[in-house]
């Protein structure tokens, strides 16, 4: 059992700093664009290497822990990799690669200005997601949720202009405002009470430890962690969609909220416990608010026109799905949230691929505009149908199984009611994505008769998409991709 | 009665201190010409060095020389001389009062060249402008 | 020279160099130059000397050195011990780096009077580090004074509407050293010693535990450095005067004057007076932090109504001396441990923020917020440290300013005082939105000022001369690297320096 791992002990911490030795890299070779795209696509396939060479150690059944520094007494930046963690970086860094893809053929159709900038912030923030991915306490997931907060910024804000410093104020507001007023003093609390800030599967605190300052506790998390969108602190995302598609499409459907996701399920399982969370019925407290927000956040994605802006409140609700699924406090529930994680990055990643596939072939930003637009673009169209597939999570997509997951964990806890939520917002979804789908299709337009027949984004705007949108069908028939993580990290 | 007085005379030293002390802070909140600001923070320091050297007093007590200077095995009667070390912290004190003095001066003669007047309020309004 | 010449060394080295500066520095400006940088480089070397000396034997108690081999309580000691260890290391350390990158301002600004210049700011220096290194309370007295002198005459470099405020800061500050001195003549009656740690001795006695006019002496000496460091509300001479200076004045001043009087609080409470007093006989813990929480709400709300940088850092000066006394007053390990920590992470953070600002100044020949516009894209170096200087006073892990804000958060939850607590965050929350600000204004380059075409126009780089630069990065440097080392730091040396009874 106790044999040594077959990679470098530092490999955690090397993952983390591939795509932070590429910054100074793409910073100086900014004037040969196929150079400075070159170390991007390097750095991002060593990454993928380095967390893909500690996949099969991990499946195994073993973690991998790795001390880098000790910055308080006692208190470590320690990387550790188990499956959950395994599971987000696995998710994460392949979209990288795609999305860098998209990223040259959307930039360079675009002619945007300060692309060398953008590429460098845009490591910088991989960084810190593979950083809280792998991160083995609390004090470094705070760390590196600052450092995402903080390297996103100019990417939201790219375009210099009056709308992008509105979104970007927000989106700064929100977010470090919410980490420094509830997640830090939430975190000093911890280790006051606990002594301890490190995951463990059991929770960190003593036995007997009162529930209303764990109630307490854990709305300072759920509010701090505003990455997670949860109302009222959703709205710096809708107004985050100012950024570039690829930065919407990777940042706000996968890495930067699915930070903040990942960031609450860490204090449920790892500070908390779900036992706990169970005991004391703190899981009824965590669907209700959730619950709100997956109602809410879907009834607003259907008076949206602008697809982006759409994208986004579904994101909200998504979000909340997750953090349903694992408040739920039971074994399913845990799996389904967590493999959701999954689920929805390929799925959402694909739709927003699209909106930015048609922003670049046709210049349209929203869904009024958009009729007929799938015999335009079918390949495109294709992809966006799957992708909506997986986030209502329909056949053959990959949402189906982890909500399935869910919906089976809300029985086990014993909160029927959640099914209700389920169901309704189920409908929801269905009902703000089909009809783009229909019109796309089937409805026509007023410009119709000026369209050529194929009109098609740049071929490395369509690639991504379609990628993602294979992977979303894989994953339907072949959830064990990421279904045996979740397991061996729920087993320990 | 009685108690009263002597409260009052048996502290003579401390109470002109106080008094000093007190014109020295009114002069220099309260004033609104400038000098007169130095002038009170003249007073404040000297309460002080006064204060200090009255502690270093003892009854009946000489000067602290020594009569019979080095060589004699004579006991020292240390009650019969006063304290020097109060006097001796008061030479350093006053040198700094000195050097603050010339300091607020000089900036003082600064501030009527820049602004023409050293009253206060006049000042302020030139800033205000 | 033994190693055990290092302390004396620490205040020699400046007070000769302004000797030396005085008699020869107007031969050319380059010698009071360099003078200045060697006096300041030699003493800064001795006290790396010293502080590893400390690190390496804290336990066992301070170092004493003895001026002149008088023992007291005859003679001046100096003592060593890690509190002042660390302060005097951050204070030679940032002078030095203000003497380096003075290079080119002084020259710019007092190009008549250079050598006096300097002259005044190597004794500026040799008075912060004997006030840091005394064990002698009167001739703490006397250095603050040095001090003090020097810094008027600084502070009046600045010319113009800067001799009206520092003349009021001449009035203050008069009142807080006569303060200060008339306490410790109360304690020289009592005690009948000067020496810090006969004094510490005699207070344990049960007679003088509760004498009236102990309890007086403390008032009147915790009133007089309030005054000198700003605590709110005798902090009205600070902005005016701190704004008014020249950029190097303000560069050397505002990070090291008040961070030296806050250790002179700390060390009058814990090491002339004692724990048991200071915490339990005066009972004054709740409202001293409850000033301070005033204190940083008052100096953040300050800072926000602000449109000239130099004066907004001012009050964010105000505000972060209230960290630093409510920190050493809640009355635990923890907070103690803050304020300690925070003196240095703060000495450094302002450091290198007014640094920035100068060099935007010195480059724009503007201070108002206006001044920030574009920078990113004309001074993109100068903007980084700015920005990291910034981070650390928002508290963003892992610069140094965050690990104070979490020692002071927690002593402030162990404590039980959630008023501080809540002013810690809401001064942070303030510190993002007027860095964010800054920081906004600096990256969106010429956004209203011309036509939507303009934008994205080449902009020409001209950052500030390299003599600026290498201190600024040097500064910013440090930051992260005090915060990586908190763990060191914190149990390597403050933890020696927390008075006993109170051990993490």
């Amino acid at each position: 059992m106790m044999d040594t791992a077959p990679f470098l002990a530092a490999t955690p911490a090397l993952a983390v700093a591939t795509s932070l030795v590429a910054v100074p890299l793409i910073a100086i070779s900014g004037r040969w664009p196929n150079l400075r795209e070159g170390w991007t696509f390097l750095a991002g396939a060593v990454k993928l290497l380095l967390v893909l060479s500690m996949a099969g150690w991990i499946l195994a059944g073993h973690t991998h822990t790795y001390d880098l520094w000790e910055v308080l007494p006692g208190l470590m930046i320690r990387f550790k990799v188990d499956g959950f963690g395994m599971l987000f970086a696995l998710v994460a860094s392949p979209l990288w690669l795609i999305t860098s893809i998209y990223s040259v053929g959307y930039m360079r159709s675009l002619d945007e200005h300060a692309q060398t900038r953008y590429f460098c912030f845009f490591a910088v923030a991989l960084s810190a997601t593979i950083g809280v991915a792998f991160s083995g306490n609390l004090f470094t997931l705070y760390l590196f949720y600052e450092m995402l907060s903080l390297s996103t910024y100019p990417l939201v804000t790219h375009h210099q202009d009056k709308e992008a410093r509105g979104g970007g104020r927000k989106y700064l507001t929100y977010l470090l405002g919410t980490s420094i007023a509830f997640a830090l003093p939430a975190m000093i609390i911890t280790y006051m009470t606990a002594g301890s800030l490190e995951f463990s599967a059991a929770g960190v605190f003593p036995a007997g430890t009162s529930p209303a300052p764990l109630t307490t506790l854990l709305l300072l998390f759920l509010f701090g962690f505003a990455k997670a969108g949860i109302m009222p602190f959703h709205s710096w995302l809708p107004g985050a969609m100012v950024a570039p598609t690829p930065v919407s499409a990777l940042l706000h459907a996968v890495a930067v909220v699915k930070v903040g996701v990942f960031s609450i399920v860490r204090v449920f399982t790892g500070i908390f416990g779900l036992e706990l969370l169970a005991d004391l019925h703190l899981n009824t407290l965590i669907c209700s608010i959730a619950g709100c927000t997956v109602l809410v956040s879907s009834l607003m994605a259907l008076s949206q026109d602008n697809l982006k802006r759409r994208l986004a409140f579904s994101t909200i609700g998504q979000l909340s799905y997750i953090i349903l699924g694992v408040g739920l406090a039971s074994k399913l529930g845990a799996q389904g949230g967590m493999l959701h994680i999954a689920m929805h990055a390929f799925g959402k990643i694909t739709l927003f691929f699209c909106a930015g596939a048609i922003f670049v072939a046709t210049g349209k930003k929203y869904i009024s505009e958009m009729g007929g637009i799938g015999r335009q673009m079918p390949i495109t169209m294709t992809a966006f149908f799957v992708g909506s597939l997986s986030v209502i999570g329909l056949p053959p997509a990959g949402g189906l199984i982890s909500k399935l997951f869910m919906v089976q964990g809300a029985l086990q806890a014993e909160l029927a009611w959640v099914l209700v939520i389920y169901l309704i917002s189920s409908l929801l979804n269905a009902a703000y994505f089909f009809p783009i789908v229909y019109q796309a299709f089937f409805g026509s337009s007023q410009e119709a008769q000026h369209q050529g027949p194929r009109q098609e984004a740049p071929f490395c705007a369509v690639l991504p998409p379609v990628l993602t949108a294979t992977a979303s069908v894989v994953l339907f028939f072949f959830p064990g991709i990421f279904l045996d993580f979740i397991t061996v990290f729920l087993a320990s | 009665m009685e108690d009263l007085f002597n409260y009052i005379i048996g502290r003579y030293n401390y109470w002109a201190a106080i008094i000093l002390l007190l014109i020295g802070l009114y002069g220099m909140i309260a004033k609104n010409n400038l000098l007169k600001k130095v002038i009170g923070m003249t007073i404040f320091q000297a309460a002080i060095i006064l204060f200090y050297v009255s502690i270093g007093d003892k009854r009946g007590a000489t000067i602290p020389i020594l009569d019979h200077g080095h060589g004699t095995h004579q006991a020292i009667e240390a009650a019969a001389y006063a304290n020097p070390l109060p006097h001796v912290l008061m030479l350093t004190a006053i040198v700094v009062g000195v050097s603050t003095l010339g300091v607020a001066l000089a900036i003082l003669q600064k501030i009527y060249r820049v602004h023409g007047t050293i009253e206060e309020d006049e000042i302020l309004e030139t800033i205000d402008q | 020279m033994s190693l055990e010449q290092h302390a004396i060394i620490i205040i020699l080295a400046p007070l000769l160099g302004a000797l030396v500066i005085s008699l020869i520095g107007g031969l050319h400006r380059r010698v009071a130059y360099l003078t200045l940088v060697a006096a300041l480089a030699v003493s800064f070397s001795s006290t790396i000397a010293t502080l590893s000396q400390v690190a390496a034997r804290a336990a066992e108690g301070p170092l004493h050195y003895f001026l002149g081999d008088w023992q007291p309580p005859y003679g001046i000691e100096l003592v060593i011990d890690p509190l002042n260890a660390l302060v005097l290391t951050m204070v030679a350390g940032v002078s030095l780096l203000v003497a380096i990158y003075s290079k080119e301002t002084v020259r710019r600004e007092s190009p008549d009077r250079l050598h006096h210049y300097y002259t005044l700011f190597a004794l500026l220096v040799a008075g912060l580090l004997g006030i840091t290194a005394t064990g002698d309370i009167f001739n703490l007295y006397v250095l603050t004074e040095i001090a003090a002198l020097a810094s008027y005459a600084l502070l009046a470099s600045g010319r113009g509407f800067a001799y009206y405020a520092t003349f009021k800061y001449i009035i203050m500050g008069t009142i807080g050293a006569c303060f200060y001195l008339l306490g410790v003549g109360y304690l020289y009656i009592k005690t009948g010693t000067l020496n810090m740690a006969e004094m510490q001795a005699f207070m344990t006695r049960p007679a003088l535990l509760h004498s009236e006019s102990i309890r007086v002496a403390f008032i009147l000496i915790m009133v007089g450095l309030w005054i000198k460091m700003a605590f709110f509300p005798l902090h009205g001479w600070l902005p005016n005067a701190y704004t008014r200076t020249s950029t190097t004045t303000s560069c050397l001043v505002a990070p090291l004057m008040t961070k030296v009087s806050v250790y002179v609080m700390i060390r009058v409470m814990f090491g002339v007076f004692t724990l048991p007093y200071a915490y339990h006989v005066m009972g004054w813990n709740t409202a001293v932090v409850w000033l301070a929480s005033l204190a940083i709400v008052a100096g953040s709300i300050g800072a926000l109504a602000q449109t000239n940088l130099k004066r907004m850092l001012t009050y964010i000066i105000v505000a972060e001396v209230g960290y630093m006394v409510g920190g050493a007053w809640l009355g635990n390990a923890a907070g103690l441990t803050g304020a300690i920590y925070h003196i240095i992470s703060d000495g450094l953070m302002t450091a290198c923020l007014f640094m920035a600002v100068g060099a935007i100044t010195f480059k724009t020949g503007e201070i108002n917020l206006e001044a920030m516009r574009g920078v990113f894209r004309r001074m993109p170096v100068t903007a980084a440290i700015f920005v990291v200087g910034g981070l650390a006073m928002i508290g963003i892990p892992p610069t140094c300013g965050f690990f104070s804000k979490w020692y002071l958060l927690s002593g402030g939850l162990a404590a039980g005082h959630y008023g501080f607590v809540v002013a810690l965050l809401f001064s942070s929350l303030v510190n993002a939105v007027l860095f964010f600000r800054l920081f906004e204004i600096g990256y969106y380059p010429l956004f209203d000022a011309q036509s939507e075409a303009g934008q994205h126009d080449k902009v020409v780089v001209a950052e500030a001369p390299l003599s600026m630069l290498v201190p600024m990065l040097i500064t910013a440097a440090m930051i992260l690297v005090v915060g990586l080392y908190t763990s060191r730091i914190v149990s390597g040396l403050i933890e020696y320096a927390l008075p006993a009874g109170l051990k993490l």
